[in-house]
């Protein structure tokens, strides 16, 4: 399906590297990836902070280090010294296996994500990714199953029933919503032909984007990857309006912790799922350079560059979302999942298997043409959905809920408040 | 691959993960909580997925985490909504000791049967074909290329009655769970 020329130049350009170089490099690149990774989760928790303050006009932590940089550290410490608490009734070992069995798939994740070109080195050439298991893809779906675990357990042995509450809702959240995104993501294999992320890749880098050529499936993933992560607006395992805080309601000091640590672990893989499957993964756009041979440790720098402004411009685009967006009520978190996203999902792969069917069978070559048919094919269905299926019922701004004279006089209030403005006083 | 340059390491993990399965199945059937039983079955398929990817069948492997795992958590859920069980002490087994002796008996026969199959060997209408040659493996379609080809070219009707069977189970299942109007 992939251009074999293009396939071979990004497979082996040069010699593949003997079985003692391939041993060395892995445990360096997992040992490379965990330290990344795991400054990349502690920071993310501080940039939710600062980034919340920034969105409401705050200033956030900054007392403890340049810019609070050192607040993640101060932290840890505070957790790591607290008092570890077991409720009396709890069932103890799930009580204590809960919180490692939330973090662990995230991280067993980024071992099959590819973060850059092949690095060539004097031993060889090395793949910039942990595992490069031909199953890659479907991989990342079994370990992200698996994620609901530790939320469930830690409900169901903390003996209290709004953690059990919390724990419930979250496994019927992920049953749910994994079928949309598995539903979204068999688009991109569509156009792949392959379950193997490089080639996932190499696809986009020679067609295009898939969020470009597979919108509304980038959409629906989009949307299904909050609702894995258990962000706002699908955070309600842990609505602390309702159920105190969910699942981890028991919990103390870092066990407590290791929950918020998941969810940013968990909220960073999804991220860096929707930059591979969806925006091209380490592929820089408008050029070539990139993903043809030779390989040269410039193109490796910059490759996992442009991976990592993805992965955190999606990280920025959580946070974003958390302090716009209130949350969904429960039944309608179900009806969004199930009579929403499936459905859409369900017709949009036959219209894309469709398209490839039709465009294949009339000859047009895998490659930027066949990619501007689909885009357009994906705006007319975007129209579609958003102005003739939604018509502003769940995909809309707020003023939309109002009346006409509502909306005018909110106008007016608005621009009162700007005349009341002292500075704009002192300039008139 | 792995078996050929790395025997040691291969033949170490085969016995690490069949331990792991053999004593979680064990684990697994003697818990009288059913939650922790659930939880003991994960492990058994976790070991079972290890030996596929072991046995280079990754898609095989990966299916048994995402479909097992996945399945898992359901019982899981039906325990905690729908069995309104008492604590695991008070639940007794209400079969008796005649009861348990059939089943270890039974559990036996079959054991010797598998034994005496591995040693006689697969009849030949049971094998399967020749494993897929190394360029196909690395070819465009990768792994999955040559699963999915003769499931939807010969094994097609085979395989779209197992989605209408799975069409009737979830229809009964929505049938069931309908309230029923007065």
């Amino acid at each position: 399906m992939i251009d074999p020329v293009i396939f071979a130049q990004m497979g082996a350009s040069q010699l593949d590297p003997s079985t003692t170089v391939f041993v060395i490099g892995t445990v360096v690149k997992m040992i490379v990836i965990f330290t990344i990774y795991m400054v990349g989760v502690a920071y993310s928790t501080f940039a939710e902070r600062r980034v919340s303050a920034w969105i409401q006009d705050r200033h956030g932590p900054n007392r403890v280090g340049p810019q609070g940089l050192l607040q993640v550290a101060a932290d840890g410490i505070k957790n790591i010294m607290k008092e570890e608490t077991y409720p009396g009734y709890a069932s103890k070992a799930l009580f204590i296996l809960a919180p490692g069995l939330a973090f662990v798939p995230a991280m067993i994740t980024w071992a099959v994500i590819p973060f850059g070109s092949p690095l060539p080195t004097p031993w060889g050439r090395i793949d910039l990714v942990v595992a490069d298991l031909p199953v890659g893809f479907l991989f990342t779906l079994a370990i992200s199953s698996l994620g609901v675990y530790g939320i469930v357990l830690a409900g169901w042995s903390s003996n209290n029933k709004y953690a059990l509450l919390g724990g419930l809702r979250s496994s019927a959240q992920m049953v749910s919503y994994e079928i949309a995104m598995g539903m979204s993501t068999v688009c991109v294999l569509l156009l792949a032909g392959n379950v193997s992320l490089n080639q996932v890749i190499a696809q986009q880098a020679h067609m295009g984007w898939n969020a470009l050529l597979l919108t509304v499936a980038a959409f629906i993933f989009l949307v299904a990857a909050f609702a894995e992560t258990n962000r706002v607006p699908f955070d309600l395992p842990e609505a602390e309006s309702e159920l105190i805080a969910g699942y981890h309601t028991e919990y103390s000091a870092m066990k407590f912790s290791m929950f918020p640590i998941s969810e940013y672990a968990n909220m960073i893989t999804a991220s860096a799922m929707m930059a591979t499957l969806f925006f091209g993964g380490w592929d820089i756009p408008f050029t070539q350079w990139d993903n043809s041979g030779p390989h040269t440790v410039l193109k490796s720098i910059l490759t996992f560059g442009s991976f990592a402004t993805k992965v955190l411009f999606f990280v920025f685009f959580y946070i974003w979302i958390r302090w716009t967006l209130p949350r969904f009520r429960y039944d309608q978190l179900m009806s969004l999942g199930w009579k929403i996203l499936l459905p859409i999902a369900l017709i949009y792969v036959v219209v894309v298997a469709s398209a490839v069917l039709a465009l294949d069978a009339s000859g047009v070559a895998r490659g930027p043409m066949f990619g501007a048919v689909l885009f357009g094919i994906n705006v007319v269905l975007m129209g579609v959905i958003l102005f003739v299926l939604d018509r502003g019922r769940l995909i809309s701004p707020a003023y939309s809920r109002l009346e006409s004279v509502g909306v005018a006089r909110l106008k007016n209030a608005s621009k009162g408040r700007s005349t009341l403005n002292p500075a704009a006083d002192k300039g008139a | 691959m792995a078996n050929e340059f790395l025997p040691l390491f291969y033949t170490f993990h085969f016995y690490l993960f069949s331990l792991i399965a053999l004593v979680s199945a064990i684990v697994f059937v003697t818990r009288k909580s059913p939650v922790a039983a659930a939880l003991w079955l994960v492990v058994v398929m976790f070991a079972l997925a290890a030996l596929y990817v072991m046995l280079n069948a990754e898609f095989v492997g990966v299916m048994q985490v995402l479909v097992y795992a996945g399945a898992i958590m359901v019982v899981f859920l039906f325990v905690v909504m729908l069995l309104n069980l008492g604590h695991p002490s008070e639940l007794n087994d209400i079969r008796g000791r005649w009861g348990r002796l059939a089943a270890g008996l039974l559990g036996l026969a079959l054991v010797a049967e598998l034994m005496a199959l591995s040693r006689g060997g697969v009849a030949y209408n049971f094998s399967l074909p020749a494993a897929p040659k190394a360029e196909v493996l690395a070819g465009p379609a990768g792994v999955i290329g040559p699963i999915a080809a003769p499931l939807f070219r010969e094994y097609l009707l085979a395989f779209e009655l197992t989605s209408v069977l799975l069409l009737v189970a979830i229809i009964g299942a929505v049938v069931l769970a309908k309230k029923r109007s007065a």
